[in-house]
């Protein structure tokens, strides 16, 4: 046989080879992770009835305010969404900003707050029922809009403002600070808080364009697509958050 | 790392280096020494190496970090045949003016001496925060407007009377010069990003081993890998920055 053509079988083989080893690679990995996610189905079950002692007492006061990214898609299954919510409530977690992408959440931010019930629409109503009802929830509804074009208007009214004072003959240096922009921001209506927890109901883990200016120090946390939401993975999630020690760079 | 080759591989991977001050604890060294050991296993493309909030930290511990930072930019520059022979382009991704000035000579010098080659980019982000990124990238990009280098002309405002658009934000970002992040890998189990790379990991896959910096290693880069080709169909089609 020709020695070129040789090579070149044997180069397809070893291609070939490879390609299975790949294969062979990612079906391994997939079935770890289909065991992975029995034991943590049978886990989420023992802690969700309380069999597991450990996460009974969550320290739910350091979970100040909790978001959840939703792929746009599961959000239209609003049932899930008030289910994970009135979770949420049980737990004693009193304000959620709700994330996707599209706005899905935010189209049905008044139908959600109402089968709720007992809850209120950041911005809109008064956080006062906040402080009086155990169990009255504080609803934001976010979306990609509030991210990044959020900070270009913040930056507009920043710019203006200086325009205006330099016109007005009291000159400086352009030289703007976070806090600034911290106060632009909630000027212009996206001052909710940072949250201190993130939690991710989706394929993989990532943030999805949650308003990167809130982001700075929250626990980003992978959970599941929402249909295989569980309270007990919920629980655990929140469990190991209050357990985090944050230095802040120091 | 062949066979990982056959499916898709990650144009840019992230790293947050933490762990090293707990490295210290474990194996009861001096302070500093964990930063040395996790050095010497740098060899990625965006790495975060000193946060503006770290200069929160005791002085001595801030001056050694820069004296080492100082150190190795140095050694690199020595070795410049092998930056070359690997055609590797470096990048300090910094707010420059906060850096001790010998270090800072150093990593202009090492951008100058390294602007030349192509095949791969390493940026190291030091005295950096994803915010202070943002207000600068505002700040440069009304200069910007107003001396006309971004706009046909000149001018204060625009025709609909905003000041800055979006895109000259984007375009004005430190990390404007290379792709988002397509992996996110932050060392010793950490899950949050600590104002690192906020507005440019929309659709990062974000990965925290459990290892501390200095013991992360090669199989740590591989399942991150795994797990990204994994998601790649799902990554595939959010949108990024091209």
């Amino acid at each position: 046989m020709d020695p070129r053509l040789q090579a070149l079988e044997f180069w397809n083989i070893g291609n070939l080879v490879q390609r299975l080893l790949w294969h062979i690679v990612h079906i391994v990995v997939s079935l770890w992770y289909s065991l992975a996610g029995l034991v943590q189905s049978v886990e989420s079950n023992l802690i969700s009835k309380g069999v597991l002692k450990g996460y009974d007492n969550l320290e739910i006061g350091k979970v100040k305010y909790l978001a959840l990214v939703i792929e746009s898609e599961d959000a239209r299954r609003i049932f899930e969404v008030i289910e994970l919510l009135q979770w949420l409530r049980s737990l004693g977690v009193k304000q959620v900003c709700l994330y996707d992408v599209n706005g899905v959440l935010k189209q049905s931010k008044e139908v959600i707050a109402k089968l709720l019930g007992n809850a209120s629409l950041f911005g809109v109503d008064s956080v006062e029922d906040l402080k009086c009802d155990e169990k009255h929830m504080m609803l934001e509804f976010a979306s990609i809009s509030d991210g990044k074009e959020a900070v270009a208007k913040a930056a507009n009214l920043l710019l203006k403002r200086f325009k205006s004072e330099n016109a007005a003959g009291v000159q400086k240096d352009m030289v703007f600070t976070e806090q600034d922009m911290f106060d632009a921001l909630k000027s212009i209506g996206y001052g909710a808080p940072d949250p201190d927890l993130l939690l991710v109901y989706g394929p993989a883990r990532c943030h999805l364009g949650f308003p990167a200016w809130r982001l700075r120090y929250t626990e980003i946390v992978h959970m599941s697509p929402l249909k295989h939401k569980k309270r007990g993975a919920l629980m655990k999630a929140i469990y190991k958050f209050t357990t985090v020690r944050q230095n802040y760079g120091k | 790392m062949h066979v990982l080759c056959t499916g898709p591989i990650p144009a840019h991977i992230a790293f947050i280096m933490d762990g090293n001050r707990r490295y210290e604890k474990k194996h009861n060294m001096e302070a500093g020494g964990g930063h040395t050991a996790g050095f010497l296993a740098l060899m990625y493309v965006t790495v975060y190496a000193f946060s503006i909030d770290n200069f929160k930290r005791p002085a001595a511990e801030v001056n050694l970090l820069m004296n080492l930072m100082r150190d190795k930019i140095e050694d690199l520059l020595r070795e410049e045949s092998v930056i070359s022979q690997y055609g590797i382009r470096i990048y300090f991704i910094s707010n420059l003016k906060l850096l001790e000035e010998s270090v800072r000579l150093a990593a202009e010098r090492a951008m100058r001496a390294t602007a030349n080659n192509s095949n791969a980019t390493l940026l190291i982000c030091v005295a950096y925060t994803s915010t202070n990124e943002i207000i600068h990238a505002v700040e440069k990009s009304y200069k910007g407007q107003l001396d006309g280098t971004c706009c046909e002309e000149a001018s204060s405002e625009m025709g609909d009377g905003s000041m800055v658009r979006l895109a000259e934000v984007e375009r004005h970002l430190y990390m404007s010069v290379v792709p988002d992040p397509d992996i996110i890998i932050r060392s010793s189990g950490e899950s949050r990003l600590s104002n690192f790379l906020l507005w440019q990991t929309a659709n990062t896959l974000l990965c925290a081993p459990l290892a501390l910096w200095p013991e992360m290693g090669f199989k740590d880069l591989c399942w991150a890998i795994i797990n990204f080709q994994r998601s790649y169909s799902y990554l595939e089609k959010k949108p990024k920055q091209a």
